[in-house]
């Protein structure tokens, strides 16, 4: 009987409404994606199968309250319908040249990762109930101490750390304005961000001068994955620079981006799988029942803000040590305030935050490619990189399922 | 707070025999009445304070002597240098006599010209930072914190050099008119979007005007870019050069070498225009219930929606003013460079801080930073004392000390119960055990 319950369990899963949401946005993506390399599906045929079959399921998740999921069902069911349709209109070396899956899938991997490294630091200042509109400084922090510290020390392991302690010290500052001072929580984060602008471009200009960043700085390793190039292959597309699809892919990512999974599951598990993460969710939503039932209001607030301040930090970190090896004033630009869309529009939740980043980092991504439709060094696909802040805005807005944060984010709570 | 005010000069003092001491709400109230110029001053001394010791340790020169250059560099110093000179009076061909030097551009330069010249530029300066500064302030006077200033400025300054490099043929006043007035409008718009989704789903304005910011940073790029509407110059991703008619007329030194224009009075006008729409009108008086209070607001019969859109919408207009200041006043053409560098927005969230909303507190704060950064900009600030490029990131140092000590009061409320507890332990121990609160 126990048995059956537990094999029952998963079945009873896959027709939540959620469930079946997301069953219909792949069936949407999959009717999209018939119609790029390598299937170059022609006609309407198949892709409108797929998508009708995408709004059916839509439809019954809406209708059985699937909210958010369900609306994001129905709109990759237009979305793929209309793509498709577009998609057929151009020809298809174009379709070829943008769409080459292995190196699309690596470069949003790589874009995603320094925005999943702040969100998911975020989510723990923000679901303990204090607001982290500092996320870009200490993100800014971590990038330029742990350059620094790499160069220092030739070795970036050493660096990364040290770049982790920066962005928990200026989280420190943080913490102690919104929790012990009680100061208004997004003017602190404000001037967080101006600090740590100011702080870095000091030290920068200070420590380098006029030579600027130095190009001999050892980089962030990657694991050797040979192994990788042994698994047979499941290709999805074409493989730009040889070798099979999965080696393509997952073959070239460094250290960093690994431990930004390893961080995603670690998030999950401390927010919702223990008592820890209780605690925390505990005070951001009701901060007075928890100090009534002896959990330490300030102290979780600490915690939480410091350890979004050292995660943000990894994030800058990979910047300037794991990607473009190199620092500069302002490298950060407005990233930390993409991971904070990254939140929102994951609904304060590691996976969904997660799947933002992905997004994000896909249309980044096809951004870099997109040039191939438009004429040599034309500014149109840099319109690419308002599709964050646009999707934020609806996922506010409450257009398609509102996005509900804590209960107490942003309220200072004073102990009794 | 007045009750236990009242109730603590009405009885004699307990618990500390032998002399009278103010009660903590006394003190407080004390703090209020005097925060308005306590704090600001407080905040901006220990600001400076920090970043001079930052000063002292990474360079090892004397932060006094940095600070004097950086003084220097403002053009401030010009009133220390009066002489007898001579003033073109306006609109007539004769001069009058004149206490300091006007003449930014003599040859070889005095130690009194080159001040007028840094004077001038502090003074651009000074006029953006006003508006984008009210821009803040108006918006929190409702109770919204308006961070998307930086956004609405690029919109303003977008619109001010599409109107100001079209319609060429137009006479100066009404070209210029409608050049300020289309910038206004574009950042009345897009704050207005952050305010109407506030009054309608009650989507929180800080997160919608962060991502406006980015949205309109990305549009720039784009109207700017090589293909853009706007470009006129591919290599340089610039638009095109606004018009003479379009320029707002210079009256100190000359346009091309960023001379002061007549924006600085409409800056200060901006000041006195926002002290009385905010307390002599029913529509201010409706945007500070609401700030003060939605709830009691609503039940006052005002329309707390209306006043969102409305509070955010002017706002915008005075952060859209702001660009259109910088495109026709000086610039004359915007650059995607200009948008990607600029953050003359988001120095207007330090100036309403420390300016505590108000109108003159404003200006004066609009006047600090404007001198900081002229004083600190590559151009003035002599490279033998301190280098430009540090200074400049002092400035952005100083400015996150500001709006974060600001945002503290509460520090200074800590420094005054502190300093209490310290006198207590000096006296002779009281009898009374100290009431656990």
């Amino acid at each position: 009987m126990s048995v059956l319950a537990v094999a029952a369990r998963p079945v009873g899963r896959l027709t939540t409404p959620q469930a079946i949401g997301v069953l219909g946005i792949v069936l949407g993506l999959v009717s999209v994606w018939l119609t790029l390399p390598p299937i170059h599906a022609r006609g309407l045929g198949w892709p409108a199968v797929f998508a009708i079959l995408a709004l059916a399921a839509a439809i019954t998740s809406i209708t059985r309250g699937g909210g958010r999921v369900g609306w994001g069902a129905a709109a990759t069911a237009i979305l793929g319908v209309s793509l498709g349709i577009a998609a057929q209109q151009s020809g298809i070396e174009n379709l070829d040249l943008v769409f080459a899956w292995s190196v699309l899938l690596g470069a949003t991997l790589r874009y995603a990762t320094p925005l999943a490294f702040a969100a998911m630091g975020g989510l723990f200042s923000e679901r303990s109930g204090v607001v982290n509109i500092g996320l870009e400084g200490m993100m800014l922090m971590g990038a330029f101490f742990g350059f620094y510290a790499t160069d220092r020390f030739d070795n970036w392991v050493l660096g990364v750390l040290v770049a982790m302690l920066a962005g928990a010290a200026l989280a420190v500052v943080h913490a102690f304005f919104c929790i012990h001072l009680r100061a208004d929580q997004i003017v602190v984060g404000t001037g967080i961000n101006f600090l740590a602008l100011g702080i870095t471009g000091y030290a920068f200009v200070d420590l380098y001068g006029e030579q600027g960043s130095p190009t001999d700085v050892p980089t962030v390793g990657s694991p050797s994955l040979d192994f990788v190039g042994r698994i047979p292959d499941v290709s999805i597309g074409p493989v730009e620079f040889g070798g099979t699809f999965l080696q393509a892919v997952f073959g070239d990512l460094n250290w960093m981006i690994w431990m930004s999974f390893v961080v995603l599951i670690l998030t999950y598990v401390v927010l919702f799988r223990t008592s820890l993460g209780l605690r925390i969710r505990a005070v951001g939503e009701h901060p007075r029942a928890a100090d009534t039932v002896g959990i330490s209001v300030y102290g979780i607030r600490y915690g939480a803000v410091i350890t979004s301040g050292a995660l943000a930090a990894l994030g800058g970190a990979y910047l300037s040590v794991g990607d473009v090896n190199l620092f500069d004033q302002n490298l950060t630009g407005g990233r930390g305030f993409i991971a904070i869309a990254a939140i929102i529009f994951g609904n304060w939740r590691p996976f969904g935050a997660y799947a933002a980043c992905l997004l994000f980092g896909f249309s980044s991504a096809l951004g870099d490619r997109l040039p191939a439709y438009f004429a040599q060094g034309s500014a149109t696909p840099l319109l690419f990189n308002t599709l964050p802040y646009v999707l934020t805005l609806i996922a506010v807005a409450g257009v398609i399922g509102r996005s509900i944060p804590p209960a107490s984010i942003g309220r200072p709570y004073a102990k009794q | 707070m007045s009750d236990s005010a009242a109730g603590g000069s009405a009885q004699p003092p307990q618990g500390e025999p032998g002399g009278y001491a103010p009660s903590v709400a006394e003190r407080f109230s004390a703090f209020q009445r005097a925060g308005g110029l306590v704090v600001p001053i407080m905040t901006t001394v220990l600001a400076f304070f920090i970043a001079g010791l930052v000063v002292l340790v990474t360079t090892g020169s004397n932060p006094l002597s940095t600070y004097r250059a950086i003084f220097e560099g403002t053009g401030l110093t010009w009133f220390f240098h009066p002489g007898s000179y001579s003033v073109h009076v306006p609109f007539t061909d004769s001069t009058v006599w004149f206490p300091f030097n006007t003449n930014g551009l003599e040859s070889p330069p005095t130690a009194s010209s080159r001040a007028a010249y840094a004077l001038q530029q502090t003074l651009l300066l000074t006029t953006t930072l006003i508006f984008t500064g009210l821009a803040v302030a108006f918006a929190f006077r409702c109770g919204l914190f308006n961070i998307g200033g930086q956004g609405q400025y690029i919109a303003g300054s977008l619109a001010a050099v599409w109107v100001g490099s079209s319609f060429a043929s137009m006479a100066q006043f009404p070209h210029v008119v409608l050049g300020i007035a289309a910038a206004a409008l574009a950042g009345a718009l897009l704050a207005g979007i952050a305010g109407f989704l506030k009054a309608t789903v009650g989507a929180h304005e800080v997160v919608v005007t962060i991502m406006l910011n980015w949205i309109m940073f990305w549009t720039g790029q784009w109207l700017l870019g090589s293909d853009g509407p706007l470009n006129a110059n591919i290599a340089t991703s610039t638009s095109e050069d606004v018009a003479d008619s379009g320029k707002i007329p210079t009256f100190w030194g000359l346009g091309i070498l960023q001379g002061a224009h007549v924006g600085i009075f409409m800056g200060i006008a901006a000041l006195v225009v926002y002290a009385i729409v905010l307390n002599r009108t029913t529509l201010g008086y409706e945007v500070r219930a609401v700030g003060h209070s939605p709830d009691a607001a609503r039940y006052g019969g005002i329309s707390v929606a209306r006043s969102y859109f409305l509070a955010m919408a002017i706002a915008g207009a005075f952060a859209g003013i702001g660009g259109s200041m910088d495109v026709l006043g000086w610039e004359y053409r915007v650059a995607a460079s200009t948008i990607s560098l600029s953050t003359i927005g988001f120095l207007g969230i330090a100036v309403a801080l420390l300016g505590r909303n108000t109108a003159i507190g404003t200006g004066l704060a609009a006047l600090l930073f404007g001198a900081l950064l002229t004083g600190t900009s590559q151009r003035n600030l002599d490279p033998e004392v301190f280098k430009p490029e540090l200074a400049s990131n002092l400035t952005l140092l100083i400015q996150g000390l500001v709006v974060l000590f600001v945002g503290a009061d509460l520090l200074i409320l800590y420094a005054w119960n502190a300093r209490k507890k310290l006198k207590r332990g000096e006296a002779p121990p009281p009898a009374q055990p100290e009431p656990a609160s």
